[in-house]
């Protein structure tokens, strides 16, 4: 029998109610911790709700009813079990226990109900869609079947039941597109699909939910639900198929297997559907994919939360005014980004009165539009503009505890401020930089105070990127370090502590992928080879588009900068050079602009996409040895988190490190892996 | 300007089933509670726009925790009333629910409010009577009341030596009284209209709903006479013969007359008169009585003219010293017809208005009466007395 030695049980309580006039058995999820930590099932926890139904159906009630503690209905399986599953018979165990007690709520003769009252994902719906009807709480956070981006599937009859209830497209939607957008449903979208039934306010709503379900065991209320559509069932899968491999080229197994289920639930039997659930199942969770996965969902999830190696948060000064230098586009941003999170004045200074009031405007139009979205109320938005202004006077920083810039990439600009401001603001303002490339130390270098300065990089769009590396200085102090890591925190980004290293993490190895693209481009390899190169490995942007993202450029910039540093693995490329100075955009309508294919020449030795591939992977393993070497984080994990969140690589890769230990890569290039086997792979 | 007084209309009532302390709503909140109680009365009369609310009139004894933060307006946000509707905290102890009542009512005839909500709470479970009370030292060292005034078991010691014609055993038979009319009320679903089901949380036990009151219990003049009197050696007050330890609330929707004939509400009875008096704290029970007079003399009424009383049951004693005074019999079959708060329960501020929805179905019952009465006694020695006509009254019989 499968255990989860440390599995926070959530137990099936079940208690007989009074409703409507029948005898009900009223089956409470609840774990006894509150919605912090959510319901979930692990085997004991499935075991419990199998006593609870057994219990019920004994009391022979008018229907049973099935519900959660407060917040939170269930959120599926207990995936920190996963690791304690070492054999594909534990797998296998795992999906027919959950797919055996599910089934006594389908199958029961007595009417079964979910009243979904808060959070339901992944085997917390697929436990209420065996159920008979099922009504939702309009204040339950969220519904859905992440599963597949989390490199698994709906394994616990998600797969068979849903393209049943409310037809392919909408379980495709829910199974597929929602989990690899990091979208869930509503609870007015998963009424208006017909995953629930009804609808109720969360104030009354298990007193509402009881009377209803009285009232369709009575026959006084008929549930409609729309007849699925059977005809479309293949090409709605096609042309989901199509989305995919246009997006994923293919590389994430649980996609497919996903798909494949869907195709089945069209004509098989449910006994059928639920056992390919539980072979796929079990395959994708022996698979090393999955646990990748799973490495890098709690990364994201724990370790992004509590970042490694920061001072005592109690070293932490308070924030009461931001100061931002310059009034650009970044700076803008930054503003409104400050203002929003920390609800301190944030004032902006610019060279001229006219660069002010446009960054100034900018910040308003930018609350407007998110007033008009209903994102912000008018309330918040009020508060918010007054909290912005310019000056083209530095004096207006000299209350200031936080000043950052930025300014143009240069370091003799940037240390001349800095020594401006430092007459103005106080001896421990922290001075902040949002450079992507300069030196933190260097630019600290000449002041009174260095002890204060440290780096803040942010990636664009600043608002949606969660990602922040915060970079010490060599003579960065704990108080600084701790102020920014809480700075970070309400900011609400996930801070990364990097050493003062040349474009610190993500634009270091993002450039050095590149660098080896335009090695291949400077060798003779044509731009539509290079640019397919990667597919298989699903990640989120082809080369040429992310350097159509980017700009060339600042590509450039940045590969010129890591060249100084490390001449031997950071090339220049010629090609590159050509591109810039020839000013065009490398994409055009989404295909790479023939212009630019044209420009680019020479080399006579030009290479597959498999060989370019091979040289970007060992290059990247090369260069990630290297700077957890030189200590440029404290360990791999920081660099996937860093990936993940900061140039969205994928889960299935674990970020890239579990993928370049899987690969053999990292083995071959460097001597080792990154990570002991079973961290982010499966047990040896 | 010149203004005419207008009818105040009793649309409707509900209240929540009541709890014992420490019983099924231990782990429920107060504003829960009358939360429930708004929701309901709005569903039950869906032709009331929520707009056309002017106050909710909230009563709670101890105004504090989850009764606290001005709990009208708080219940009124929580029930989804729009944000245009104020509310707020009234306090009488006891009479808490029909100082609501009667206070809005003034504002309805004044032409203040056209529709109000008034109703209680009292969670005695999680605020236990006298929390956080600290009484002025002058109460003692002038001795402006006897210390036994703010106990109220005390009182109705205090009472019982007053009135040596009302027994132990007398008062014994009537909280047995009390039991069995509640037990055949509820066996005739009587009751059972009145109730909202509340959700209930136990962290043991799961989700569950209160759909009847927990304090009714079987119960024999024997098994009466063995219960301790907890606030005398040998004395007369038991919890056989008093209302107990409640949670529960109650809310009742109020309207002109005119304003109820324009949106189609129900009109359950109209308000007469009112009145509020203060007696000796020390025998607060007696507070009832005064009032009475005070309702009847505003109203141009006499005793005889009332055809049903809901009194609540703070204590036997109490009522029966209310009987006693106007010469009715303890069985008097126009009195609490259904019982009373020694069976249901008296969750402090939230009772007046349980004994107005129970007069309202005790009026639809019987168009041939044409007045009936709510009254209760109040801490600090006080009495409070609302008269209602009965519309359905048809005029045959008086």
């Amino acid at each position: 029998m499968i255990e989860h030695p440390k599995e926070v049980v959530t137990k099936a309580l079940v208690r007989l109610v009074q409703a409507g006039g029948h005898k009900v058995a009223l089956i409470t999820l609840d774990n006894g911790f509150d919605h912090t930590k959510p319901n979930s099932f692990g085997p004991a926890g499935l075991r419990s709700l199998d006593e609870a139904i057994t219990a019920a159906i004994e009391a022979k009630p008018a229907f049973i009813a099935l519900t959660g503690k407060p917040y939170i209905f269930c959120v599926g399986a207990d995936i920190t079990g996963i690791p304690y599953l070492t054999s594909r018979e534990q797998a296998v165990e795992l999906g027919e226990l959950g797919h055996r007690v599910f089934a006594r709520l389908k199958n029961s003769d007595i009417p079964t109900f979910a009243f979904i009252n808060g959070a339901a994902l992944g085997g917390g719906l697929e436990v209420a869609l065996h159920c008979h009807y099922r009504t939702v709480s309009g204040g339950a956070a969220a519904l859905g079947l992440p599963e597949v981006a989390i490199g698994l599937v709906p394994g616990w009859g998600g797969s068979q039941l849903l393209p049943n209830l409310i037809g392919v497209p909408g379980a495709a939607q829910v199974i597929l597109q929602n989990p690899l957008t990091q979208k869930v449903l509503r609870p007015k979208q998963a009424v208006e699909l017909g995953v629930a039934d009804q609808l109720f306010e969360p104030a009354d709503f298990l007193e509402r939910s009881l009377e209803w379900a009285a009232a369709v065991v009575d026959g006084e209320l008929t549930v409609q639900r729309p007849e699925v559509d059977k005809d479309m069932w293949e090409g709605v899968l096609f042309f989901a198929k199509q989305q995919l491999d246009e997006k994923l080229h293919g590389a994430v197994p649980s996609a497919n297997k996903a798909l494949e289920l869907l195709a089945l639930a069209k004509d098989a039997s449910f006994a059928d559907g639920t056992a390919a659930e539980t072979q796929i199942l079990a395959d994708l969770i022996m698979g090393d994919e999955s646990r990748a996965s799973l490495y890098a969902f709690d990364l994201v999830q724990r370790r992004a939360k509590r970042p490694v190696g920061v001072p005592d948060k109690s070293l932490a000064r308070k924030v009461t005014k931001v100061g931002i230098v310059g009034a650009g586009l970044m700076a803008s941003q930054l503003a409104l980004l400050f203002a929003r999170r920390l609800q301190v004045p944030v004032v902006l200074t610019d060279i001229d009165q006219a660069r002010v009031d446009k960054g100034v405007q900018y910040v308003h139009d930018q609350i407007d539009k998110l007033v008009g979205k209903r994102r912000l109320d008018e309330g918040t938005a009020a508060r918010l503009r007054g909290l912005v202004s310019g000056s083209v006077d530095k004096s207006v920083f000299a209350d200031a505890d936080f000043v950052i810039e930025a300014v143009f990439e240069n370091l003799d600009l940037k240390k001349q401020i800095w020594a401006e401001l430092e007459k103005i603001v106080a001896p421990e303002a922290i001075l902040a930089t949002n450079t992507s490339s300069l030196s933190v130390t260097a630019m600290a270098a000449d002041l009174e105070h260095p002890e204060r300065v440290v780096g803040f990089h942010f990636f664009n769009p600043v608002a949606v990127l969660p990602l922040l590396e915060i970079i010490k200085g060599e003579r960065t102090d704990d108080a600084t370090l701790a102020t920014a890591f809480a700075v970070g925190k309400e900011l609400k980004k996930s801070s990364v502590l990097v050493k003062d290293a040349p474009a610190f993490v993500v634009n270091r190895l993002l450039t050095r992928v590149t660098s080896e693209i335009f090695k291949a481009i400077d060798a003779g390899t044509p731009l539509d080879v290079v640019n397919v190169a990667m597919d298989p490995l699903g990640l989120p942007m082809r080369p040429i588009a992310l350097l159509q993202l980017v700009g060339p450029a600042v590509a450039y910039h940045v590969g010129e900068t890591l060249h100084r540093a490390f001449p031997d693995r950071f090339a220049e490329s010629a090609n590159l050079k050509k591109i810039v100075d020839a000013g065009l955009p490398v994409m055009v309508d989404d295909e790479i602009n023939p212009e630019v294919a044209a420009l680019v020449a020479g080399g006579s030795a030009p290479l597959s996409a498999d060989e370019v591939r091979a040289q970007a992977l060992d290059a990247l393993a090369q260069e990630i040895r290297i700077m957890l070497d030189e200590g440029v984080v404290a360990e791999a994990q920081d660099i996937d988190l860093c990936m993940i969140l900061g140039a969205g690589y994928p889960f299935h890769l674990g970020g890239v490190t579990p993928y370049l230990d899987r690969s053999g890569t990292s083995e071959r290039v460097t001597g080792k892996r990154f990570l002991p086997q079973g961290v982010a792979s499966l047990p040896a | 300007m010149t203004r005419e007084v207008r009818e105040v209309v009793f649309v409707d009532g509900v209240r929540t089933p009541f709890g014992k302390a420490g019983g099924m709503y231990a782990e429920t909140r107060a504003d829960d509670l009358v939360i429930r109680c708004i929701r309901e009365l709005m569903r039950r009369n869906p032709q009331l726009p929520p707009d056309r609310v002017d106050e909710v009139a909230i009563a709670a004894t101890t105004q504090i925790g989850d009764q606290g933060l001005t709990i009208g307006r708080t219940a009124a946000l929580l029930s989804g009333l729009p944000k245009t509707v104020p509310g707020y905290a009234i306090d009488r102890m006891c009479a808490g629910a029909m100082t609501a009542v009667t206070n809005v009512a003034g504002g309805i005839a004044m032409g203040a409010y056209d529709v109000a909500i008034a109703g209680g709470v009292e969670h005695m479970g999680r605020h236990p009577m006298g929390e956080g009370v600290d009484p002025n030292p002058r109460i003692l060292a002038e001795k402006l009341v006897d210390p036994s005034a703010l106990v109220m078991g005390s009182t109705a010691e205090n009472l019982h030596d007053r009135l040596p014609g009302i027994s132990k055993e007398r008062a014994d038979r009537y909280g047995l009284n009390s039991q069995l009319k509640t037990a055949k009320a509820y066996a005739d679903g009587k009751l059972q209209p009145d109730l909202v089901p509340v959700a209930l949380r136990s962290a043991e036990q799961g989700w569950g709903l209160a759909t009847a009151d927990e304090a009714p219990r079987e119960t024999s003049m024997e098994k009466l006479a063995t219960l301790k009197t907890p606030f005398r050696p040998h004395g007369r007050v038991t919890a056989g013969n008093a209302a107990g330890l409640n949670d529960g609330a109650t809310a009742a929707l109020l309207a002109g007359e005119d304003t109820a004939r324009e949106l189609g509400l129900p009109i359950a009875m109209r308000m007469v008169s009112y009145g509020f008096v203060g007696v000796e704290p020390e025998v607060m029970g007696f507070g009832p009585i005064p009032s009475t007079e005070k309702a009847l003399k505003k109203a141009g009424l006499t005793i005889e003219d009332i055809g049903l009383f809901e009194l609540n049951e703070a204590f036997a004693v109490q009522v029966l010293a209310f009987l006693d005074h106007y010469g009715i019999a303890d069985d008097d079959p126009r009195v609490n017809p259904w019982g009373g708060a020694i069976a249901i329960g008296h969750p402090l501020a939230s009772s007046g208005v349980r004994l107005m929805t129970q007069l309202a179905r005790h009026f639809a019952e019987h168009p041939e009466v044409r007045y009936g009465l709510t009254a209760m006694c109040v801490g600090i020695g006080m009495g409070g007395t609302v008269i209602w006509e009965n519309p359905n009254w048809d005029g045959a019989a008086k």
